[in-house]
């Protein structure tokens, strides 16, 4: 190993992050000791200080989870639908209450496919923390190699791959269904089925698209912050959709 | 830059620019349609020049058009993602936004909405007739109507990508308030402006999502042989819907989905104007706000209680009584919220002997608009008075006046007060004198009538009062004179806009320049650093050390102290008066 | 919020009232407005004031200018939203008497239909399927079902003056609304539902049905007559529409 360190190419691409790590003190350490310079008299949000090695990930975390949220509240829109379909009836001709709600048969692969959801949760997990090992970010910063990088990646792909895996999944059980005459437009319930499974199915779709990116990221992007930052986001949106699909396909399952 | 790179910029303050133009267009072709409306209700036979005799579908999709534009394009973009882009950094001492080029994605996804929705007065069949709320199954049946086949679908799309758009805008302008304020600037020296913002986009956040909902839903049902909104046996123009076997939609579950997300919406549009307007009172008043903190929590309590009060829209649409009941008392509930900001407005502006500018002009022009369609909410908030009163033009004066009005005038506020910050050049004063009072006689001159014609139960969305058969037709035609009226008040209203336009182009080249902080505010995007045309360096250290609006004679003879001005050893020793006691 | 009127101007104009339930919900909404107008002068003339007097800048407490007066605001629109109730409560809460005159009421696209279920007192089956306006069978009325036989359907609604009426509300197509606004009633009619409202008209004449929920090009024109009319005659226009129906 050469005895003189070279410093990170991107700390001398100054100019075009004029704001990182720069909350307006030019950064310089912040004349308030008291806050930390975060802004906040007296710590009152009591937790960590905004400043700091994570502040940018916060940021970005911050607003993954405002856009979960925002997705939560589709879901619960589509979920408060069908549970409002489900127990309308109508009187036909005959003064008769009827109800036509028929519960759609789960093909069996779903419960293939959660577990598949599941575990992909799981090497994303491991890919999430690989990025944050200690010891390997310093040397990663320094510039001594990419350990992180190196270990993320078998296991970003493998959530990839799982993810994949699910897609074909669900896709193989839409075929099933169709082969048995079960269509998007049968049933009240199949319209719920397809609905369901299909919006999860797009947002998955999405997500893996993030976790691609994230891949190329970890070759192509010039700064260790950001590579994690691909990663942590994209995690935390799968998990996102992993913990959603098992609510949905509880519905599914028991709530028809 | 080259100019491409202008124009498709992730500088917030390009990005707030052109939100305010796209909102500058919309709002001048949503007032073009009504005026087009208004003229044929008076005098049926105009025939509209380049087109011809306007039918009663043509009139249903001006309704249309003009409802979701106004709304949506103006209401929606110019108060929150317009001028927070503009004004929110630096107001609370950041250098940007905290997502550029999301910032730019959603800017682009609102303006290819307004092209998609645009575009749907082009297809086949014409714009859809269903109205800003499109309840199903007229909306959901392409065969129910002329206009409701591409028409809708174009509508439909314009929506959807307007929530995405909105909803990527509000996580921006969240994260930016919660994690790039700069040192000092803690949650209770936020301006109220950026409370305003804040919990518009909490809002949005919300709301849009489930709007994006059922839209999707309502398109299976167009499209995909669905029925989540059709009933069983539904038979329109002699096509009986069988093909969606014998499940029932219900009808209903729109207007519940759809007013979960219309409410919070109109509380969208308003709140930044509530904030701006505290905000500027106090400025031009030389005085603290009233009452801050009360200030703060009523912008998050009328937050939250919007969320909770959509099933008014819907007392006499099939709810249960019952439900009517509790939405009628948590919607009288928010008239406590609103009427303690009136107050604290009153409290601020009392003996004050303000200065009377332009922008301190329209922010009492809007509390006093804000009264006046606020008061007539607890009106309609009763079910047994809205049962008379359900659309009527009464309802329609409530929120034009709140709406059109009020949140207009905050708007016109907001430019006359930041123009000199964006521009250097203050916009000329007796310009905007005149624009003020022609604008608040033509307002009231238009819209409180409208609340007579309710009282009398003209209905909305009537394309003609005349030529209508039956006792109806007896009872409307009485009402053409008083129509007349408000049809030449809005005429005259829409003409006193022009002296607007006029003032702003003319004083983009020769407005007189004006110093770097003209109203001698104290918040902190007038710091001379952040003055896109001060002469400091952009590096200072910026540091907030009060909470703002603090007017006082400080011991070393300063008129008012800004947030950004360090504390000096007088202040703390001296005696300061204050306005208001400490809270 | 009306301008500066007389109540007699207001009085005037809104339509008469012509229902039982029709003075109190008057009263109601007077006394809404008369509040209305005061807080609106009140607020207008406390700016004003605040806006020409000399400035003067005294400690002034929170609690006489924000909570003492919200609180008084509280007291006043809990006040209203109490008689509000109670009146929504005394028409909506419960149904019709058993007694009532039973009216069905069917919006289409763009007319009303109104069908009475004649002396069995029990309206006949109806079906989509066999609706048919052409041939002179706009519900879809079904000839099979024994009840149908003595149905009546008039394009007005004619009632008898001082008698409880359950209007049961349909639609076949979209959402329409069924609203007469001299007898201060309205409800949306909404398809694959049937919404009963029930009123008792008490004066003589004839008043105006309107349609008040957009449904299509037609939503201006889609309106009816009602004709209230002394029992006697009410019986009389009964028998005869009947005997005319039965071949």
């Amino acid at each position: 190993m050469p005895a003189i360190i070279t410093p990170n190419k991107t700390d001398q691409d100054r100019k075009r992050h004029l704001e990182d790590h720069d909350n307006g003190a030019g950064r310089r350490p912040p004349t308030d000791k008291r806050t930390g310079g975060g802004g906040d008299n007296d710590n009152w949000s009591g937790g960590p200080s905004r400043r700091g090695p994570h502040e940018r990930l916060n940021r970005y975390r911050m607003g993954i989870f405002f856009a979960l949220a925002s997705d939560l509240m589709f879901f619960v829109a589509i979920v408060s639908t069908f549970f409002v379909n489900q127990s309308t009836g109508h009187i036909d001709a005959y003064n008769h209450y009827i109800n036509d709600w028929f519960p759609t048969t789960i093909p069996p692969i779903l419960w293939l496919n959660t577990a598949v959801l599941l575990i992909s949760s799981a090497t994303m997990e491991f890919a999430r923390r690989t990025m944050f090992q200690e010891n390997d970010v310093m040397d990663e910063w320094l510039g001594l190699g990419k350990p992180i990088t190196r270990r993320a990646i078998p296991w970003l792909s493998a959530t990839i791959a799982l993810g994949l895996l699910f897609l074909a999944g669900q896709w193989t059980a839409w075929k099933q269904l169709a082969l048995q005459g079960v269509f998007f437009k049968t049933s009240q319930s199949s319209h719920f089925f397809y609905l369901i499974t299909g919006v999860h199915a797009f947002h998955l779709f999405l997500g893996i698209a993030g976790l691609i990116a994230a891949f190329v990221g970890l070759y192509v992007s010039r700064q260790l912050e950001n590579r994690q930052i691909l990663v942590d986001c994209a995690a935390w949106y799968w998990h996102t959709m992993g913990i959603l699909w098992i609510f949905l396909f509880t519905l599914l399952v028991f709530f028809q | 830059m080259t100019a491409l790179r202008r124009i498709i910029s992730t500088d917030h303050r390009i990005i707030g620019i052109q939100y305010l133009l796209l909102a500058l267009t919309s709002v001048a072709i949503g007032t073009t349609l009504s005026l087009v409306m208004r003229i044929h209700l008076v005098w049926p036979n105009w025939r509209l020049p380049l087109y011809g005799p306007i039918l009663p579908e043509d009139y249903l999709a001006l309704v249309t058009i003009h409802g979701t534009i106004m709304l949506f394009f103006v209401l929606t973009t110019a108060p929150q993602a317009g001028f927070s882009n503009l004004v929110l950094p630096a107001q609370i001492g950041a250098r940007r936004m905290a997502f550029p080029a999301a910032n730019a994605a959603s800017f682009w996804l609102t303006a290819a909405a307004l092209v998609v929705l645009s575009s749907s007065t082009f297809v086949p069949g014409g714009a859809p007739i269903s109205g800003w709320t499109a309840y199903p199954p007229l909306s959901a049946v392409p065969s129910a109507g002329p206009g409701q086949g591409a028409g809708m679908d174009f509508w439909l799309a314009s929506l959807a990508l307007f929530a995405i758009a909105s909803t990527i805008s509000s996580i921006n302008t969240l994260v930016t308030i919660i994690r790039l304020r700069c040192e000092g600037m803690t949650w209770e020296r936020l301006p109220l402006t950026v409370w305003g913002w804040f919990t518009a986009a909490l809002l949005s956040v919300i709301a849009f999502s489930v709007l994006l909902a059922a839209i999707l839903l309502l398109f299976c049902d167009r499209h995909a042989g669905t029925s989540f909104f059709l009933p069983a046996g539904d038979l329109v123009n002699g096509v009986l819907h069988t093909v969606h076997g014998k499940g029932g939609g219900s009808p209903l579950l729109w207007l519940h989905l759809f007013w979960f997300f219309g409410h919070p919406e109109v509380y969208i549009a308003i709140l930044p104007g509530l904030g701006v307007t505290s905000m500027l009172l106090a400025n031009f008043s030389f005085r603290r706000v009233f009452a801050y903190r009360t200030m703060i929590v009523t912008t998050l309590m009328i937050g939250f209680l919007g969320i909770l009060l959509w099933g008014h829209h819907m007392f006499v649409a099939g709810l249960n009584p019952f439900a009517a009941s509790a939405f009628s008392i948590s919607t009288m509930a928010i008239a406590l919220p609103a009427s303690a900001k009136v107050l604290s407005w009153l409290a601020t502006t009392w003996r004050s002997r303000p200065s009377y500018k332009t922008p301190m002009l329209f922010s009492l022009g809007f509390v006093s608009l804000f009264i006046a369609g606020g008061l007539t909410g607890p009106i309609l908030a009763q079910p047994i008075l809205d049962e008379y009163l359900h659309n009527t033009f009464f309802v329609v004066a409530h929120f034009h006046l709140i709406m059109a009005m009020a949140a207009i005038f905050g708007l016109y506020a907001a430019t006359y007060y930041w123009f000199p910050l964006m521009t250097g050049r203050l916009m000329s004063e007796v310009l905007g004198r005149w624009h003020f009072w022609l604008t608040l006689i033509g307002a009231y001159a238009t819209f409180v009538p409208m609340h007579l014609a309710g009282l009398a139960g003209e209905p909305r969305h009537y394309a003609q009062l005349t030529g209508v058969p039956n006792a109806a037709g007896v009872m409307l035609a009485r009402l053409v004179p008083l129509n007349r009226f408000i049809t030449y008040s809005a005429l005259f209203l829409a003409t006193a806009q022009l002296l607007f336009l006029w003032n702003l182009a003319r004083s983009l080249r020769r407005g007189s320049p004006a110093s770097s902080n003209p109203w001698l505010a104290t918040t902190l995007e007038w710091h001379p650093a952040l003055n896109p045309f001060g002469q400091a360096a952009p590096d200072e250290p910026l540091a907030v050390h009060r909470s703002p609006c603090q007017y006082e004679i400080t011991p070393s003879g300063e008129l008012f102290l800004p947030q950004w001005a360090p504390d000096t050893l007088a202040d703390t020793t001296g005696e300061v008066t204050f306005d208001t006691k400490p809270e | 919020m009306p301008g500066l009127f007389a109540v007699t101007s207001l009085l005037s104009l809104l339509p008469a009232d012509a229902s039982a339930h029709g003075p109190a919900l008057d009263r109601q909404l007077l006394l809404s407005l008369w509040i209305v107008l005061a807080l609106f002068a009140l607020a207008h003339i406390i700016l004003l004031v605040g806006l020409v007097a000399r400035r003067h800048s005294a400690q002034r407490s929170i609690w006489h200018v924000e909570y003492v007066p919200l609180l008084a605001l509280a007291v006043l629109f809990a006040v209203l939203t109490i008689r509000a109730e109670r009146l929504w409560a005394a028409t909506r809460y419960t149904g019709a008497s058993l007694t009532a005159l039973q009216v069905e009421v069917t919006g289409v696209q763009f007319s009303w239909y109104f069908r009475y279920p004649g002396t069995d007192a029990t309206f006949g089956r109806t079906q989509p399927q066999l609706v048919a306006p052409g041939e002179g069978n706009p519900l879809g009325i079904d000839p099979a079902d024994p009840h149908s036989a003595d149905d009546m359907i008039s394009s007005q609604l004619v009632l008898p003056a001082g008698r409880e009426v359950d209007l049961a509300i349909r639609s076949q197509d979209v959402i329409h609304g069924f609203s007469v606004p001299e007898m201060r009633l309205k409800q949306n009619a909404v398809p694959g539902e049937t919404i009963h409202i029930h009123f008792t008209p008490t004066a003589t004449g004839t008043y105006a049905i309107l349609c008040t929920q957009v449904c299509g090009m037609g939503h201006y024109r889609m309106n009816a007559n009602l004709r209230v009319v002394t029992p006697p005659d009410f019986d009389h226009w009964l028998a005869q529409r009947e005997k005319a129906a039965q071949p």
